[in-house]
């Protein structure tokens, strides 16, 4: 079985993952994670709330739990398998995993840390090896210091290092940089990426932030309960979100449960009823099961406000509404406005002063077509 | 006399501290990491000794390494002498009485340690008994050290399970506190006072460089707060 120790960084192996396997949630429920896709070489960005199974999925890989069936492999080299019962421990699986609190040894230096998984090789390569990747993640200064004595930007340096030192076969990252500020986390990210252009293997990142995703973004794969409801590009997948889940992730403030009223093939649009109410939204046209029940979700930033009714528009949702209420978050302002259904707006605080809104106050909504993004589970 | 037996006394705690941190530390391991169902009964076991009076402990002991039974039978086969009313009948018995003092402080603090620590340790490709050595002693010494100064301690003190099993033989089985029994007994206070005044401060001086050890070990072995 090939080892830690030789690296063969221009065959990129695939990863592939087959795994079925039932777990409490946080809820306490209990759901399966159930779970197929292949991850080739370089970011492939997890998505999903917390819950979702994302760090069960990570565990089954890295064999700190065991699916109740499935197969997992990079390459040729069969990881674990029920079908013929080999399950490596996880000591064997040349796995890579940068556990979410890092998990480094406190009672070892960083440079005994990260020469912790060079065991068995010679004394001067074990040397030349960590010196080079302490230098590559900007921590040789650091390499007699103990972790409580470097900072958290450094720890997780520290913690990658010594985990990339033992050139994994892949590479597990359980929200690894979601405590760290956005210039430390790009600086890592940047030193990543840098370490895969040469050793090019499959690196799986989970995260529950939008932004993180759009940074790393070349494949996402977005999951819920257990299961994978989208997976593309973080365009395809955030942008256009096909599933509430996702589209909850992604930042949709409005979702309306609907019914399908109408379609006006001529306007390119259907009609659809907020459930409850009489209040009906025109949408894009979309391919949609009449039968089941739909969602509308449309961000907060991207609904317009007007202080007496616009005339002129292209947009197809014209509304009167009162305000209920008005908050200043930061430097936004979130409104909710009934007009029929509760919509949540957000505003700079220049436009409220502009349009003199205040709680109570009468004011026009206006929704864009194709900022209503009609929401159907796949099942 | 009292020379006598200090030195056996000393004799028999180094020996039992000794037995107990090359038994005590895998079996605070095991009962510190395995998940088997029935591990409440060997944890329940163990802390036996601490509420079980002296005299119970050693009665039993006395009939397990007796001439009547397998145990006292085959020592004897080999040895050429009962295990009973002998200094190697002490150190059973006192192994025994002391070992919930050496495993409970050795098991707490192996399972103090971030299970996480352990996970990380497989995950870079070490072996159990790998992660044992470098991560598990290392984090746990503290414990490991308390188990050890305990079971001395409290070895030199022990009176029942002694009087049960070694009987009060000079050089053999006589340790301090039987010594100070017989002193009594023979209502010589004055000798009495002296040697029960010995044991007091030898007791008190270990306890004292335990705390003492472990502050210092906060430092220095633990070094991560």
């Amino acid at each position: 079985m090939e080892m830690s120790g030789a690296a063969a960084p221009e065959a990129a192996q695939e990863l592939s993952v087959r795994i079925r396997k039932s777990f409490p949630s946080e809820r306490g429920s209990s759901f399966a994670l159930d779970i197929d896709f292949t991850a080739a070489a370089g970011f492939t960005i997890l998505f999903g709330a917390s819950g979702a199974g994302k760090t069960t999925l990570l565990d089954c890989i890295a064999g700190l739990q065991t699916p109740e069936e499935g197969r997992i492999a990079v390459g040729q080299i069969v990881l674990s398998d029920s079908g013929s019962g080999i399950n490596l421990l996880p000591n064997r699986r040349s796995v890579g995993y940068l556990l979410q609190t890092l998990a480094l040894f406190p009672h070892m230096t960083v440079a005994q840390n990260v020469q912790y998984g060079l065991d068995g090789l010679p004394e001067d390569e074990r040397e030349d090896r960590s010196g080079e990747i302490l230098a590559l993640f900007r921590i040789s200064a650091h390499a007699g210091r103990r972790p409580d004595e470097i900072s958290g930007g450094e720890r997780q340096r520290a913690a990658l290092a010594r985990t990339l030192v033992t050139r994994p076969r892949v590479l597990l990252l359980d929200e690894p940089l979601t405590a760290l500020d956005a210039v430390t986390k790009s600086q890592i990210l940047d030193d990543l990426r840098a370490w895969n252009n040469q050793h090019r293997i499959p690196i799986l990142y989970v995260t529950h932030q939008r932004e993180e995703v759009f940074a790393l973004g070349e494949n996402v794969i977005a999951l819920d309960a257990g299961r994978i409801v989208a997976r593309g590009s973080p365009h395809e997948v955030l942008q256009r979100p096909q599933s509430e889940t996702v589209a909850q992730l992604a930042g949709f403030e409005n979702i309306f449960e609907c019914a399908f009223v109408a379609n006006h093939p001529e306007h390119g649009t259907m009609t659809c009823r907020v459930a409850g109410s009489t209040f009906e939204l025109e949408v894009p046209l979309s391919r949609i099961d009449r039968s089941r029940p739909l969602r509308i979700g449309i961000r907060a930033g991207d609904i317009l406000l007007a202080s007496s009714a616009p005339q002129g528009l292209s947009a197809r949702n014209i509304f009167p509404g009162t305000i209920t209420s008005l908050q200043q978050r930061d430097v936004m302002v979130v409104a909710k406005v009934n007009c029929g259904a509760e919509f949540e707006v957000h505003l700079t605080p220049a436009a409220r002063e502009t349009l003199h809104l205040e709680s109570g106050g009468s004011v026009w909504l206006v929704v864009k077509t194709y900022s209503c993004q009609v929401l159907q589970d796949i099942r | 006399m009292i020379l006598q037996a200090l030195t056996l006394t000393l004799r028999l705690a180094v020996t039992v501290s000794f037995i107990l941190l090359i038994v005590g530390v895998p079996l605070a391991y095991w009962l510190a990491y395995s998940r088997r169902r029935w591990k409440f009964f060997v944890e329940a076991l163990v802390s036996l000794p601490i509420v079980l009076p002296p005299t119970v402990l050693g009665f039993y002991v006395l009939v397990a390494i007796g001439p009547l039974s397998p145990v006292g039978r085959w020592y004897q086969a080999i040895a050429g002498h009962p295990l009973a009313f002998t200094f190697e009948g002490l150190v059973v018995g006192s192994v025994l009485y002391s070992l919930p003092f050496a495993v409970q402080p050795m098991a707490t603090s192996f399972a103090s340690i971030d299970h996480k620590l352990l996970d990380a340790s497989a995950l870079l490709g070490a072996s159990r008994w790998r992660t044992f050595r470098r991560i598990v002693l290392p984090l746990g010494l503290p414990g490991v050290l308390t188990g050890f100064v305990l079971s001395f301690a409290h070895t030199l003190g022990e009176f029942g399970v002694v009087l049960m099993i070694g009987g009060n033989i000079p050089g053999a089985t006589r340790t301090i506190s039987i010594l100070i029994f017989d002193q009594v007994e023979a209502l010589d206070y004055a000798a009495a006072n002296r040697t029960a005044l010995l044991l007091l401060a030898l007791c008190f001086a270990i306890l004292a460089a335990l705390y003492g050890l472990r502050k210092r070990a906060a430092w220095n072995v633990w070094g991560w707060k």
